[in-house]
């Protein structure tokens, strides 16, 4: 087992780890002490911390899940909750620190494509250490920063959101994160206004035994639209870490939020994050998710289709390597009538890797000329690859359409044939295959994401042919 | 000494545990056209796929070289860059990979790359050539094809991939006679000194379009006559009944 672990670990590329530059960090372990403590070294306002001190109680009360994922080599004790590595939050690119920078470089971010970018929040260890906005989208009145300037400068508007489309109490997670949550985006589009180049985030642990939970909330007023990427890559740590996101977003009437994720997380991460949309009249969520790496992930990008018109769409893809396991899916809870949904999932599993899919549809019985169309295909990779699928439907509304496809395949030896009959090696071919199932969810990323992707398949291709 | 660029000899095969190449003897000199004729079942698709080197056939005895090289011990991605090219008779779709891209790493595995804009203009050229509409090239490649659509396309990268011998498996059949047409007229602007081609076919109809050098007549996994293209126009007078009742009396 151990070696096998060591095979794992060994050519994951990302895995390196940077001089610890942290300047604070709470003791390890979780308590109403350590909330505290976080809320203070924020300088929070009052409402916030009771806030976190109610959500950690949630926390405790909730046992864990035991319906998806094995979470049994979870020790909630052993994580810190909070590190904060630089003293202050850098606005220019000179003041960040070097040994950050250095992280920067090795995940190839390059440095025009920062320029370029409309704002780069970087963040590093629980805080944000790099941000910038752009001076037109300043002035078109949207709001980008870390969520921690956003509760501080903006409290009202803030507050308003905060916790609306996920309450502490959703899940045992959500309420782990409203109690100790550091760091994430708050993004905020004023009526009308089109944000056309897409607001980015790097996201990065780096601190052994360490959380990561970050909170995004994203606002888009009336007729605005915006589309928020998140890309993540972590460094490789020998004893288990855990990442629990809250993303919350709220789409007004006739406004389009698209949110683009690609995590890559090194393989001893249990990545456990709770994302919803409210969707209001006529507005659009698009939620386009990738989650390669990791040990354990638990995932279901979620919208509510609140008013009437209301669109959702949710594009999955998901690769589970030897040892992972992706239980990944999605939901659409179609309260007004008139509202469509649309959902289409491609996972891999290689190795003794297992994906899962796992969807609900609910349609309450005032939505009536409902469409709901949900499409899962999984590959495997190998004779152990595992796939599994579990849809889940409660339809209170006679007057809806409802299409369900679900398919697994494995590899050809007929597709690798006629491909290496081409000159094409067996490795590549395989690489060429993998892309192409993936292919659907490829299209849809920007270029530069596009390309990482097709390289991080081909490199978990690596060795994939005995 | 010989421009033979394939030679065949007393090559056995078996799929699944039966035998059903018997010791074929053959061989094709550069830049020739031969035909490899037969009834059903005779074992000329198995021959075709034995050749490239799929799994699934297994090299029971006999040898082949292919340009003075042994072929035997290399796996199909390998006898491809040697130069040797099989057009399927059942092509295989790959989902999500377009045709441009395809092509390009096929051809990039040969080590034939080519500046973007020379591959497009080339591609762009092939394409008319073989009637193909502009749109296949973002096409997934076989997916969703008709079975003449498919064919073409399996001459199209012929043409891109230029090697010295391309067997074509039964490329006719399913074709109707305009098809047929541009795919054989597809296959005669290509071959020359430089490529040779074996086509594999139990209708000599296509042999109308690409006067071979040679027939062979493949009988139960071995070649059991050969001759100039009048043998062809015999079967198609005769059928393959005549041919193989003395051939088979004569090797009884």
């Amino acid at each position: 087992m151990a070696i096998q672990a060591k095979e794992l670990t060994k050519d994951y590329q990302f895995g390196f780890s940077d001089i610890d530059v942290s300047v604070f960090r709470t003791a390890k372990g979780l308590s109403p002490e350590v909330v505290a403590s976080i809320s203070q070294h924020k300088d929070e306002p009052e409402w916030m911390l009771k806030f976190r001190l109610k959500a950690l109680d949630h926390f405790r009360k909730r046992p864990m899940p035991t319906w998806g994922a094995d979470l049994s080599g979870l020790d909630f004790e052993n994580i810190y909750y909070y590190v904060k590595p630089v003293e202050e939050m850098s606005r220019s690119w000179d003041d960040v620190p070097d040994s950050i920078k250095q992280t920067f470089d090795r995940l190839g971010i390059p440095q025009a494509e920062r320029q370029f970018l409309a704002g780069v929040s970087a963040q590093y260890d629980s805080e944000v250490v790099y941000h910038s906005i752009r001076e037109d989208l300043e002035k078109q009145g949207v709001l980008f920063s870390d969520c921690d300037t956003g509760l501080r400068e903006h409290e009202e508007l803030f507050r308003k959101y905060f916790g609306t489309v996920i309450p502490p109490n959703d899940n045992k997670f959500a309420a782990l994160n409203s109690a100790v949550w550091s760091g994430g985006s708050f993004v905020y589009v004023p009526k009308g206004v089109k944000v056309d180049i897409p607001l980015q985030a790097y996201f990065r642990i780096n601190s052994d035994n360490m959380g990561q939970f970050e909170r995004t909330l994203i606002i888009a007023d009336e007729g605005s639209s915006v589309h928020y990427i998140e890309g993540c890559t972590a460094p490789n740590y020998s004893s288990d870490s855990l990442h629990s996101a809250v993303v919350e977003l709220i789409a007004h009437k006739g406004a389009k939020i698209r949110y683009t994720t690609i995590q890559n997380w090194s393989d001893n991460v249990y990545n456990l994050v709770t994302k919803r949309a409210i969707a209001n009249e006529n507005a659009t969520v698009e939620w386009i998710d990738g989650n390669l790496g990791s040990k354990v992930t638990m995932k279901y990008p979620s919208v509510y289709l609140m008013g009437e018109g209301a669109h959702a769409e949710v594009m999955s893809a998901a690769f589970a390597g030897n040892g992972q396991h992706q239980d990944a899916g999605s939901k659409a809870i179609h309260v007004a009538p008139n509202t469509t949904s649309n959902i289409v999932s491609r996972s891999i599993s290689k190795g003794t890797g297992r994906t899962s899919y796992r969807g609900h549809i609910k349609v309450l019985p005032k939505a009536h000329n409902v469409k709901v169309s949900v499409r899962c295909d999984a590959l495997l990779l190998d004779e152990e690859s595992r796939s599994d699928t579990y849809p889940y439907m409660d339809i209170d509304n006679p007057d809806v359409t409802i299409g369900h496809e679900a398919s697994v395949s494995k590899v050809g030896e007929d597709q690798i044939f006629y491909l290496t009959s081409r000159g094409i090696t067996e490795q590549d071919a395989t690489a060429l295959i993998v892309n192409g199932f993936f292919e659907p969810f490829v299209k849809e990323l920007p270029m530069e994401y596009a390309v990482e992707l097709n390289r991080l398949l081909a490199l978990s291709m690596e060795g994939a042919i005995g | 000494m010989s421009q033979e660029v394939l030679s065949i000899s007393g090559l056995r095969a078996t799929v699944e545990g039966k035998e059903i190449l018997k010791g074929v003897d053959l061989q094709v000199a550069q830049g020739e056209i031969h035909a490899l004729m037969g009834p059903n079942g005779s074992g000329k698709s198995t021959l075709a796929y034995t050749l490239m080197g799929h799994p699934k056939y297994v090299v029971t005895g006999g040898s082949v070289t292919f340009g003075g090289e042994d072929l035997l011990p290399l796996t199909a991605d390998a006898r491809a860059r040697l130069g040797l090219f099989l057009c399927f008779q059942y092509p295989t779709a790959i989902p999500g990979v377009s045709t441009v891209n395809f092509l390009r790493a096929a051809l990039r595995a040969q080590g034939k790359e080519m500046p973007a804009r020379e591959f497009l203009n080339r591609l762009s050229t092939e394409m008319k050539e073989l009637k193909i509409d502009e749109s296949f090239r973002s096409r997934y490649i076989n997916d969703g094809f008709s079975g003449g659509e498919k064919k073409r396309m399996e001459i199209l990268q012929l043409a891109m991939l230029r090697p010295k011998l391309a067997i074509l498996d039964e490329t006719d059949s399913g074709l109707d006679v305009d098809a047929l047409r541009t795919v054989a007229d597809g296959v005669m602007r290509l071959c020359g000194p430089d490529m040779g081609v074996l086509v594999i076919t139990h209708y000599p109809r296509i042999l109308e379009h690409l006067h071979p050098d040679r027939v062979h007549v493949l009988h139960d996994g071995r070649v059991v006559t050969s001759g100039g293209a009048d043998l062809a126009r015999q079967i198609e007078r005769e059928g393959y009944e005549p041919i193989l009742g003395t051939a088979v009396a004569a090797t009884a």
